[in-house]
């Protein structure tokens, strides 16, 4: 059984197919990237998944259980259980330092522990930043912070929405390191972006263009390690 | 760490870290606090501070005697039913009719002491007799006998039946005394001369015999009416009546002044609440963002509200904490510039006006958390 399967999923608003039948599956420990150029619904598709919206129609599977059929309630506990979230805009809690700010995420799924935070933030080389507010932290140990709170949890999926969008080319590639060393510890990975060298980074990459799924590639030379073009290998 | 350690460390990393926005609620809360524990304070010390007040206008209880006389003691005994700290003074008075420069005036014997705290507004030039020998002329005597402080005078005074019995001594009746100060009042005061108790026994002959006693007590209409009452019943030969138009318009004063007092508090109140419900929701909507984020990695409802109101009461709490301190520097602001008098410290109005902060804020709070927790988390963090 998949970790994830999404059945014949439609999202409609009047008119418009936001997603108009979509079938995916991701299996356990898998590391997927979803490309599509603006409007193409890769964002639509991102919510449902990450339990922040549901279908028009069709089914969601998670562990073999439809979300698309669970409460706002449910969907929040499985959100807070099963998912890890990332984003663009990094959305840490400006007044929280960045062990709060990964404690914040143990606070709503168990109970707060300090140093398994900080242990956390040791993962993504970020411990001796732990007390630094979210100001106080360039961008790309912001979207560190924000892996480190993403995954305090355990979670069955780490969901990031365009994580490297708003980051240098340095601090891009710590990003996608982390991500290769979480994939390979078995963490299932899914990655909505719109750069390639990101995407193709991935095991497998699903492409969307107006809301249906377009192409699909596999990544046969799977390595987890990002290349820039213009990168030389001396 | 458990859970209520880390709700704590958020509430308070939210409001100290977020300072600059804070202190806007915090001042909003504070003011508001302070005018209200201010106003609290005035409403409850105005019928003292005014009874104070009213005081300087004069005796507000009269003892009168049933059967002609009374005595010192038929006052002290009166006196025992009167909360002895109301009682700001007793006067006794006899009257006695004597001759000045051999014409007929009306001579009141009191305690000079005394008549200060019962009659304040009395204006006296020169002094008050001080001891044996000396009067307190009224000026319109004094402008008929053309007497002046320090001058001499004779006092005499003729018994009803000056033929005295047989085995009795004649009353050496006739006393020089100085004019120790002139009385203006504006009243008919100004048409006796007063002299001590002691003199006036002295001159007569006759001792203990008390025509009036004028009291000058502080408290409220039906307290004084309570006392009167009592004290008319159970002390023989002793009736106590108020000085209506004292009494009642002195209640009447004091009830439009805390009706107006408790009208601009219930107005202020209500602007505090406006007020502190606008600031709150200005803070709960520039955290949107904030809401969709906690609710995205699995906050429920319910938690958003505690972590939001657990602000907005400790909020309220410091708000308060600092109204209470203003409000009484306030209230003592206010005291001494109108009445002249440092207001009473009432330790109870300290909690009572946290409580009040903390649930205004609490009530403030509760409409725009209860919006923001509508919040769809997937629209905000698109930044939409």
């Amino acid at each position: 059984m998949s970790l994830l399967e999404l059945k014949n999923i439609y999202k409609i608003y009047g008119d418009l197919h936001a997603l108009d039948d979509v079938n995916l599956k991701v299996e356990k420990g898998e590391w997927l990237s979803i490309m599509g150029p603006s409007g193409s619904g890769k964002s639509t598709m991102m919510n449902i998944i990450g339990c922040m919206d549901k279908p028009s129609k069709g089914e969601v599977l998670l562990d073999g259980v439809d979300i698309a059929k669970e409460s706002a309630k449910n969907l929040t506990a499985i959100r807070r259980d099963k998912i890890g979230l990332i984003f663009q805009q990094f959305h840490l809690v400006g007044y929280l330092t960045a062990i709060e700010n990964v404690m914040l995420a143990q606070y709503y799924h168990s109970v707060p522990d300090e140093k398994e935070a900080l242990e956390a933030l040791d993962r993504v080389g970020l411990a001796d930043r732990a007390k630094h507010l979210p100001s106080q932290l360039s961008g790309g140990e912001q979207q560190r912070v924000c892996v480190a709170r993403a995954l305090i949890n355990y979670p069955e999926i780490i969901l990031a929405d365009e994580p490297t969008g708003n980051l240098d080319d340095a601090n891009e590639k710590i990003v996608v390191d982390l991500f290769h060393k979480l994939h390979s510890e078995g963490t299932t990975l899914i990655v909505v972006t719109h750069d390639p060298e990101v995407a193709e980074v991935a095991q497998r990459t699903v492409y969307l263009r107006n809301g249906k799924l377009h192409k699909e590639t596999i990544n046969e030379n799977f390595t987890g390690e990002i290349k820039f073009d213009n990168e030389v290998e001396i | 760490m458990n859970k209520r350690k880390m709700f704590l460390r958020m509430i308070t990393a939210s409001l100290i870290r977020r300072r600059s926005r804070m202190i806007v609620a915090l001042l909003s809360i504070a003011i508001g606090a302070a005018i209200l524990s201010g106003l609290v304070t005035i409403y409850v010390d105005v019928p003292r501070q005014m009874g104070a007040q009213f005081r300087n206008y004069g005796a507000n209880m009269i003892f009168t005697p049933t059967d002609g006389h009374f005595t010192s003691d038929d006052i002290t005994k009166g006196k025992s039913y009167i909360d002895s700290k109301d009682i700001v003074g007793v006067t006794p008075y006899r009257y006695e009719s004597v001759r000045i420069h051999e014409l007929p005036v009306m001579a009141a014997g009191t305690d000079m002491e005394q008549a200060k705290l019962t009659s304040p507004y009395w204006s006296v030039e020169g002094s008050y007799p001080s001891g044996s020998g000396q009067i307190l002329l009224g000026a319109s005597l004094a402008e008929q006998f053309r007497l002046g402080t320090g001058d001499e005078v004779t006092v005499n005074y003729t018994p009803e039946n000056p033929e005295p019995e047989e085995g009795e001594t004649i009353l050496d009746n006739t006393m020089d005394m100085t004019v120790a100060g002139i009385l203006e009042t504006g009243g008919p005061e100004e048409d006796y001369v007063y002299i001590t108790m002691t003199d006036l026994e002295e001159l007569t002959g006759i001792s203990g015999k008390i025509d009036l006693a004028e009291l000058s007590v502080s408290a409220k209409s039906d307290k004084l009416n309570e006392y009167a009452d009592n004290i008319s019943a159970n002390v023989p030969g002793v009736s106590a009546r108020l000085v209506k138009r004292v009494t009642e318009s002195e209640s009447a004063v004091l009830t439009k002044l805390q009706a107006l007092v408790l009208l601009v508090t219930v107005i202020v109140l209500a602007l505090t609440m406006i007020c502190v419900a606008t600031t709150m929701t200005a803070v709960v909507t520039e955290r949107r963002r904030e809401i969709g984020l906690r609710k995205a990695i699995g906050a429920s409802n319910g938690g958003i509200i505690a972590e939001f109101m657990g602000e907005g009461i400790l909020l309220g709490a410091a708000g308060g904490t600092i109204g209470a301190a203003l409000g009484f520097i306030f209230a003592q602001q206010v005291s001494i510039n109108v009445f002249s008098s440092s207001i009473s410290f009432m330790p109870l109005l300290i909690p009572i006006t946290i409580l009040v902060s903390v649930a205004v804020t609490g009530v403030s709070c509760l409409l725009p958390i209860r919006s923001a927790t509508q919040v769809d988390p997937a629209l905000v963090l698109k930044g939409e």
